[in-house]
């Protein structure tokens, strides 16, 4: 990242304001001419768009647990749904989490948020007997929850645990983040920010990890050479977690 | 034929509990009992009423619905003309403590009356909710280097952070 030289900035950094001093010369109609190329509201999301995230678990500060706060205020769960009170912090929906790893030999901990890794050949999907496990063209892996019948099964083919089950009634959710008792929910990867505006957009996690100056997160689209992710995995590459699945994740990690 | 008489000798009753139970019913010319509908905030447009002729809305909504719910969940189509989010905008009061449910509720108030239980609101928000695409506990702010931004004129100016809070706001 470090090679990057000053004159690219990304959309990403300028939005996130960690690269300060560029940020100021540029007024705020630069925001205009950007959202040139986004998918029309009324288009559907193509396969020529696959939408991942690159995280480097060496930028990703111990500790720090902005992305998974940022995600609780964007989708309303958590500490963000108070509503969710009666479950025990084991049944409570946990859509992103901060794992934190030592190496039991050199004492090294490392730390990294993960969520649902988005699979090319997801076994959510797989197992799913309803078909409200789905994968979207675009590569993002959601819950139909208007069909989902809360058995569960994905919960238990995910190899990332990264689906949540809701227990109780809820109330107060937000409009573009719907969910309710007796449907299993994960990361949408901010699925109502990418079709807002997928050229603009960021998920919260990444947003807020830009904003705390960490920039672990690279949110972008892999089949576009061009676009941050791409060039950074091609230029440094970044691996999957459990690759030997071959599930082919969006979500891609380094420094692990 | 008793079983007749019987219905027939319940029936005022029956009838007088359904009135009393559906309070904000109001009766109009004919003495037929009406739900009491709350008023939309706006009209779709200078033509219409609603994001279909009214008539339309009241017998084929959840059609409408419907259709735009799959649209939305699998294609990614998010167009604002059909979408609960949109009905629910115009149609419930901001800050209302009346929640779906409650016959004062815009989509409670039919459904009492009809008697068809919706499941819409036990997953979606039966409110207008402002959102934003600011996160108040996390823009501009480094707690992890031991400085808020915000404070710190070095880093940002003042112009700067009002720009990176105040663009993420939803359009209209
Ligand atoms: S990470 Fe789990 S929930 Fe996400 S797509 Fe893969 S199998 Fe499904
Ligand atoms: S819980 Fe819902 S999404 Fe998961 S497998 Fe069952 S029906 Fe499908």
């Amino acid at each position: 990242m470090s090679e990057k030289q000053d004159n690219q900035l990304s959309r990403r950094e300028f939005l996130s304001g960690s690269t300060a001093a560029a940020g100021l010369a540029v007024a705020p109609g630069v925001f205009l001419t950007l959202t040139a190329q986004a998918k029309p509201a009324g288009q559907p999301v193509s396969s020529e768009n696959r939408w991942g995230m690159l995280i480097d678990s060496n930028k990703c500060a111990n500790g720090c647990t902005s992305c998974v706060s940022a995600c609780e205020q964007e989708n309303g769960w958590g500490s963000a749904n108070p509503t969710e009170n009666k479950s025990s912090p084991e049944q409570k929906a946990q859509w992103i989490r901060k794992v934190t790893l030592r190496d039991k030999e050199t004492g090294h901990v490392q730390s990294l948020p993960l969520m649902c890794q988005h699979c090319e050949h997801p076994p959510c999907v797989d197992v799913c007997p309803t078909g409200a496990s789905f994968k979207r063209a675009d590569g993002i892996v959601l819950v139909d929850k208007h069909i989902c019948i809360g058995c569960r099964y994905c919960m238990m083919a995910c190899p990332y645990k990264a689906r949540s089950f809701i227990h109780e009634d809820l109330q107060d959710q937000l409009p573009h983040a719907p969910r309710g008792k007796g449907t299993v929910e994960s990361c949408t990867l901010c699925v109502h920010r990418v079709d807002r505006d997928s050229d603009k957009a960021v998920p919260a996690c990444a947003e807020a990890c830009n904003s705390e100056g960490h920039r672990a997160m690279v949110f972008g689209d892999l089949k576009d050479p061009d676009s941050e992710i791409s060039r950074e995995l091609k230029n440094y590459g970044g691996e999957q977690i459990r690759a030997d699945l071959g599930l082919n994740t969006g979500i891609r990690y380094r420094g692990i | 034929m008793t079983r007749l008489y019987r219905f027939a000798r319940n029936l005022p009753a029956g009838i007088l509990m359904l009135v009393t139970l559906a309070l904000p019913l109001v009766v109009q010319g004919g003495g037929v009992p009406m739900p009491d509908v709350p008023k939309a905030k706006r009209h779709y447009s200078a033509d219409s009423e609603c994001v279909a002729p009214v008539d339309e809305m009241r017998k084929n909504h959840m059609e409408y619905i419907l259709h735009q719910r799959d649209e939305t969940m699998h294609r990614g189509i998010r167009t604002p003309q059909f979408a609960l989010e949109e009905c629910i905008n115009c149609h419930v009061p901001e800050n209302t403590e009346v929640r779906a449910g409650n016959p004062e509720h815009f989509c409670s108030s039919c459904h009492t009356y009809a008697a068809v239980k919706v499941d819409c609101f036990q997953c979606h928000a039966d409110r207008p909710v402002k959102q934003t695409n600011f996160h108040p506990l996390t823009s501009g702010r480094m707690p992890h280097h031991g400085s808020d931004i915000s404070n710190n004129q070095e880093s940002l100016s003042e112009e700067t952070l009002l720009v990176l809070t105040n663009q993420g706001g939803k359009e209209e």
